[in-house]
């Protein structure tokens, strides 16, 4: 079935995407074990049908089969809720309109997010941001992914992209500030 | 455009998705509005604050090597007796290949704090030159024979200087720069509105380091060596178009070898 030549062209077009698979799969599945198995038989699924991938993106190609992979580990193992399981209640902010924002124009709100940003604590809540948002903010902010490869790794339209990274971000933003309320 | 608008957009407009009309409306907005401003200044640092400090996982090696033997099986199973031949030979390339990876972390644990140091200088480096108008290219030309050969008695190697105009990477010019403790080349190129930066020196303490690629501050970096000389190369392009920059670099920086100083004292000791 395979030919020699594509075991080499396998090698040379989708492997070089192995660190973005395994990144993509680590954050969905919140663990080290779990994402190297799930990166490693994607990988096998994405050369057994590598016959069906005329050119194009392999770096989306590849990561659209790994979140795939992804999502069916998650689902057998009920290990994560798949719908929105944000307490809302606790996190919702007052509208995000201008008027909210009630950090004064002088201020450097660079200086107050980077104190309080320390990495364990993005890194914490970013791990805890329910799936499509993590997902998205994975692809876009560590992966420097376009919103049109987003787009076609989640499978969800250029404006669902865009509105899940608003959410996201948000998210985030309420988290931290949050912290350094607590924190002063 | 009204703040609502504004904020609707404000995610396409920091990620640089939106069409350039739209984009100027939301800067003039920005300018005018301290509200909107400030919430995209929040964003900003919040961006830089993720590709600062979240962690991106690599492959662990063993994830390498666990897909390279569970192809192998597949391989073996669909019957390529072709594979069969190889066979030893396909392991001896794992077991270099293994070596290889493990060198390489041995450099990124024993490295990682100079690999940061020296990022955090080719960002600085990079930044700086484009916000002193003048600063960017001490010669301008996007003449690879003009730029090679002014380089000639300002340092002690001759940089590749490469015409990649037919691949979308136009040459802009050059200059000189202090990094890693030593005068190197910094050359610019320009790909539709980003500035690449290409800094070359020689690579006598660590020749051969396999590309590496890091987002940092929003922007990427990729550096490696080669027999010869050290390559970083950093822009706020996306990650595939510097890639392929620096996989163009590379190409012909094998075809053409590059002139090695001569020794110095130090080099034999």
């Amino acid at each position: 079935m395979h030919h020699p030549n594509q075991r080499a062209q396998f090698e040379r077009t989708v492997l070089p995407h192995l660190d973005a698979a395994y990144n993509l799969a680590r954050w969905l599945l919140r663990n080290d074990a779990d994402a190297h198995d799930v990166t490693q038989e994607a990988c096998v699924r994405a050369y057994r049908f590598f016959d069906g991938f005329h050119g194009g993106n392999a770096k989306t190609w590849l990561l659209t089969i790994v979140r795939h992979a992804c999502y069916t580990w998650l689902k057998q193992h009920r290990a994560e809720r798949l719908t929105m399981a944000f307490d809302e209640q606790q996190h919702s902010s007052e509208s995000s309109g201008p008027a909210a924002g009630n950090t004064p124009f002088s201020a450097s709100p660079e200086t107050l997010f980077l104190q309080a940003a320390d990495r364990r604590l993005l890194q914490r809540y970013l791990e805890e941001l329910p799936l499509e948002f993590r997902e998205a903010l994975v692809l876009r902010e560590l992966e420097g992914l376009s919103y049109k490869e987003i787009s076609a790794v989640m499978d969800v339209p250029i404006g669902t992209v865009m509105s899940r990274l608003a959410r996201g971000r948000s998210l985030l933003q309420q988290q931290l500030t949050g912290h350094s309320e607590r924190e002063t | 455009m009204d703040c609502q608008r504004v904020l609707s957009l404000m995610d396409g407009y920091h990620d640089h998705e939106l069409d350039l009309t739209t984009q100027l409306a939301v800067e003039q907005h920005l300018a005018n509005c301290p509200a909107c401003h400030a919430i995209s200044q929040r964003q900003q640092a919040l961006s830089a604050a993720l590709a600062a400090q979240a962690r991106y996982h690599r492959a662990p090696p063993a994830l390498a090597a666990g897909v390279q033997s569970a192809l192998d099986k597949i391989d073996a199973a669909s019957g390529t007796n072709l594979r069969q031949i190889p066979r030893w030979l396909s392991l001896a390339a794992s077991v270099a290949f293994a070596a290889l990876v493990g060198s390489g972390v041995t450099y990124w644990l024993t490295g990682s704090s100079q690999e940061e140091l020296l990022t955090q200088e080719v960002i600085a480096s990079h930044v700086r030159a484009q916000m002193v108008a003048g600063r960017l290219t001490d010669v301008s030309s996007s003449d690879s024979h003009t730029v090679k050969p002014w380089f000639n008695g300002k340092l002690d190697f001759a940089p590749p200087v490469l015409d990649l105009t037919t691949q979308g990477f136009a040459l802009v010019g050059g200059r000189l720069e202090y990094l890693a403790n030593r005068p190197v080349a910094a050359l610019v190129y320009r790909h539709r509105q980003h500035l690449i930066h290409l800094y070359v020196w020689p690579a006598t303490d660590r020749p051969n380091i396999a590309p590496h690629a890091l987002t940092r501050q929003g922007y990427q970096v990729i550096y490696w060596s080669d027999a010869t000389m050290h390559y970083w190369a950093i822009s706020d392009l996306n990650a595939d178009a510097l890639t392929s920059f620096s996989q163009r670099i590379q190409e012909q920086t094998t075809a053409e070898p590059t002139k090695r100083r001569l020794p110095t004292p130090e080099d034999l000791r």
